[in-house]
């Protein structure tokens, strides 16, 4: 009885994420070609690698799952990391000057997701174009603010942050978790996420049926931004600095991972879990390719191709 | 008879996993004739007719057109054998004018030329659409274009491409009393021009005044074929559901004289001048043409649009209604006319759909109580009889009937005092729209106030305890019960017009 109850939960991951057969073949591929590759050690680096993205990648499946887009996360990683950097280094005890360095990051993320979700809900623009647009801003501004130049020379106590270990799991990588696991509660378990599904389902329907929509739609901006932010401060941290050209392209890499991982770009249907497939699918093909010594060109080919075998196989897998 | 045939079909069988959709189906369409095809949703009515139009591939069985046997494997097949099809979602571009969606995929080049000619295009359209008796500008927009003259632009592309045979999928549907009677005439002229037509209906009543033949399929298989001559309205019923069905409107005769609902002077851009009051347990039956202004009567008691001035009173006390949210606190509920469109979040369960508006009473702390949520749902589907393979089945497996029910179980959850219907039967099958007179006979009983609103006359006169007849805007009476008639009904529809 056990036995089969598991069984059927087997069955049910593959088929509802097909996306993991994808992965789990990946993996097959790479741990015969290459000895060190299911070592613990380069797991957890792959799993170090992937955090940023996949944090940002969390938020944006909030996003996307609302029939909207998030454009503005590569800039907003950079914006927070140059502001949260420079704050750190004003003249106060350490725990203070982390603290307002942080705040100040994460902040100025909400602020930027709910001046995106403000446009789209109240000016009826559409995502893509009031993102673009802050895209453009928070990138520009980053250079403006930091006059081109990188912060450098930060304290021994932020690079924690990026580069420390509980346990040995990078704390990127526990970050990384627990947002996921709290995500994907948010979207399975409360009404919150259930709103969700429903304003990106059928948005007039969702009025009708008494959802403040608007509050939805402005809130899912703010997880975005937030969590785009919290992936700038780790990135600066373990770089030990804040970067205005951090995070360039990164809204691509994330959107290419929500979509893998079977969110519908039109809205209302998609998992946190299947983000997280498709996350880690594009994080160990990046990692596999690169303990073979393929060229970052040959890379960006390969990885462009998986994404669209994966996508298909997903299609498939569906008729 | 036939060598006679336009079209034959024979022992036609088609299965999906798990459902033969249709069973050795045979038809036969004459020319000049109006062959009804009727049947529940489910029957095999729009299998038989994708088939035609070559979307899909029969299993077994054979096409014979002109005596000739044939094969359908795509819609460019269908189109060059004469067939045309006129969906009842419309397949015409909006942004395109009226002349290049007729000539859509068909189109006239200059000659020796690859540019498009269109001063001949735009002058075939109008002789097309004048040959219909009608006059358009053919270079409007679809978009601008009410259903009536869509219906007709579709009409007028299947006889610019010489159809023989031309199969109307529930061309009434959305159309008013006046353009039904209109299309009809169409129909007759296409007869006489030796089209053979098959024409689907949920409406009984109208296949009486158009039809030569009618078809009844049920499950998939066909039961009989039949002169309309020979048969009644009665006996169509019994065939298609398969059993007989009692008293058609059942009403409820107590009405507690309780007002629960009064606009007072209410104006919006499209509504003047509105006083009306709604009582606990009656059901206000709400008359007009379409565009008479009875949807957006129903969406301002919902706060769906706002008021200009006026008052609305729940209860004698003044409200001020700014959103649905505002209403459905106010337990007022919309059961919208496009159920998809408005109403449900088709890739949801029937249990989220059901409990989407009341989840305030389902939380624990910040989580969804979902035991509750889902024995209250199953209690839902039992009491309504929602057939349904189960709780967690998506509602776009659902038919529309059971789609309807599962809106209505929304609202009954959230405890609505008032609930209104726009179009609650329209595309639903005849079993079920019996169930839900049947529920709205229930709501009235248990103190609530019903309005609805509906185009077809003999529903909204069977079930309403009081029609409002509104004309451009404005109401221009309100019958009471022992006032109601067609007659009367459709002298106030039209009073304000010209």
């Amino acid at each position: 009885m056990i036995k089969n109850f598991k069984d059927k939960n087997l069955i049910r991951l593959f088929t509802d994420f097909g996306i993991a057969v994808v992965l789990i073949l990946e993996i097959i591929i790479f741990s015969q070609v290459s000895p060190y590759f299911l070592t613990a050690d380069n797991l957890l680096n792959i799993s170090l690698q992937a955090s940023v993205t996949a944090i940002i990648a969390a938020g944006m499946t909030f996003v996307i799952l609302t029939a909207g887009i998030d454009l503005s996360v590569g800039s907003i990683v950079a914006f927070a990391g140059v502001v949260t950097t420079s704050l750190i280094k004003l003249e106060l005890p350490v725990f203070y000057s982390l603290a307002v360095g942080i705040s100040a990051g994460l902040l100025f993320g909400a602020f930027s997701g709910y001046l995106a979700g403000t446009f789209v809900t109240r000016l009826k623009i559409t995502p893509f174009i009031v993102t673009l647009a802050l895209m453009t801003i928070w990138r520009g501004a980053a250079f403006v603010y930091t006059e081109g130049r990188p912060v450098w020379e930060l304290p021994e106590s932020f690079s924690f942050l990026g580069t420390g270990r509980i346990l040995g799991i990078p704390f990127p990588t526990i970050i990384m978790i627990f947002v996921f696991v709290a995500s994907h509660i948010v979207l399975t378990k409360t009404r919150f996420g259930r709103y969700v599904y429903a304003v990106g389902g059928n948005y007039e329907a969702a009025r009708l049926a008494g959802i403040k929509t608007n509050f939805i739609l402005i809130s899912v901006y703010v997880i975005s931004g937030v969590l785009a932010s919290l992936s700038g401060v780790l990135l600066a941290s373990r770089i030990n600095s804040g970067q205005p050209n951090a995070g360039l392209g990164y809204e691509l890499d994330v959107i290419a991972a929500v979509v893998v991982g079977g969110t519908s770009l039109f809205g209302g249907r998609g998992t946190i879990i299947g983000t997280f497939f498709g996350s880690m699918l594009i994080a160990v093909l990046r990692n596999g390719l690169n303990l073979l010594n393929v060229g970052s060109y040959v890379q960006q080919v390969i990885i462009g191709v998986v994404i669209l075998l994966a996508v298909l196989i997903d299609q498939l897998r569906k008729k | 008879m036939n060598q006679n045939n336009l079209l034959e079909l024979r022992n036609i069988s088609k299965s999906y996993p798990g459902v033969l959709a249709l069973d050795s189906v045979n038809l036969e369409v004459c020319p000049g004739e109006v062959h009804c095809l009727i049947g529940e949703n489910g029957a095999g009515k729009s299998t038989l007719i994708k088939i035609l139009s070559g979307a899909i591939q029969k299993d077994s069985g054979s096409i014979l057109i002109n005596g000739q046997s044939t094969q359908i494997n795509s819609p460019l097949d269908s189109q060059r054998l004469g067939i045309g099809i006129i969906y009842q979602d419309f397949k015409l571009i909006p942004e395109l004018s009226i002349a290049d969606n007729i000539f859509l995929g068909n189109e006239i080049l200059n000659e020796h030329s690859f540019t498009l000619n269109k001063n001949k295009m735009k002058l075939l359209a109008e002789a097309a659409l004048h040959q219909l008796g009608e006059q358009y500008d053919v270079d409007t927009p679809i978009y601008k274009l009410s259903v009536a003259a869509k219906q007709l632009v579709e009409i007028s592309k299947a006889i610019n491409k010489q159809v023989k045979i031309l199969a109307m999928d529930e061309p009434t549907a959305s159309l008013t009393e006046s353009e039904i009677k209109n299309l009809f005439k169409i129909i007759k002229k296409l007869k006489n021009d030796g089209v053979g037509i098959i024409y689907i209906s949920h409406r009984i009543e109208e296949i009486f005044e158009i039809g030569d033949r009618v078809t009844v399929l049920r499950d998939g298989k066909k039961i009989i074929t039949e002169e309309m001559k020979n048969v009644n309205r009665d006996i169509l019923i019994k065939w298609m559901v398969g059993r007989e069905l009692a008293q058609q409107f059942p009403k409820n005769v107590e009405i507690r004289k309780t007002e629960i609902l009064r606009l007072e002077n209410v104006r919006t851009e499209k509504l003047r001048n509105i006083n009306l009051s709604l009582y606990e347990g009656e059901v206000l039956g709400l008359a007009g043409l379409v565009g008479s202004g009875r949807t957006e009567l129903a969406r301002i008691i919902f706060g769906a649009d706002r008021i200009m001035s006026g008052n609305i009173y729940l209860n004698n006390k003044k409200i001020n209604l700014k959103s649905p949210k505002d209403a459905i606190d106010n337990g007022i509920a919309l059961l919208t006319e496009d159920r998809n469109l408005y109403g449900l979040f088709t890739e949801l369960s029937v249990r989220e759909n059901i409990s989407i508006s009341n989840l305030n009473s389902l939380i624990n702390g910040v989580f969804i109580n979902k035991p509750k949520e889902i024995s209250d749902s199953k209690a839902f589907v039992e009491s309504l009889k929602i057939r349904t393979p189960s709780i967690e089945t998506s509602v776009e497996n659902l038919s529309g009937g059971n789609r309807q029910k599962v809106v209505l179980a929304r609202w009954l959850y959230t405890k609505s005092k008032i609930v209104i219907f726009d179009e609650p039967t329209a595309g639903i099958d005849i079993g079920v729209k019996y169930d839900i007179y049947n529920l709205i006979k229930q709501l009235v009983k248990d103190g609530i106030g019903v309005i609805v609103i509906s185009s077809e006359l003999p529903e909204l006169i069977g079930i309403s305890n009081r029609i409002a007849v509104l004309c451009e805007g404005e109401i221009t009476g309100i019958l009471e019960e022992h006032e109601i008639s067609q007659e009367k009904i459709l002298h106030l529809a039209t009073i304000n017009l010209n």
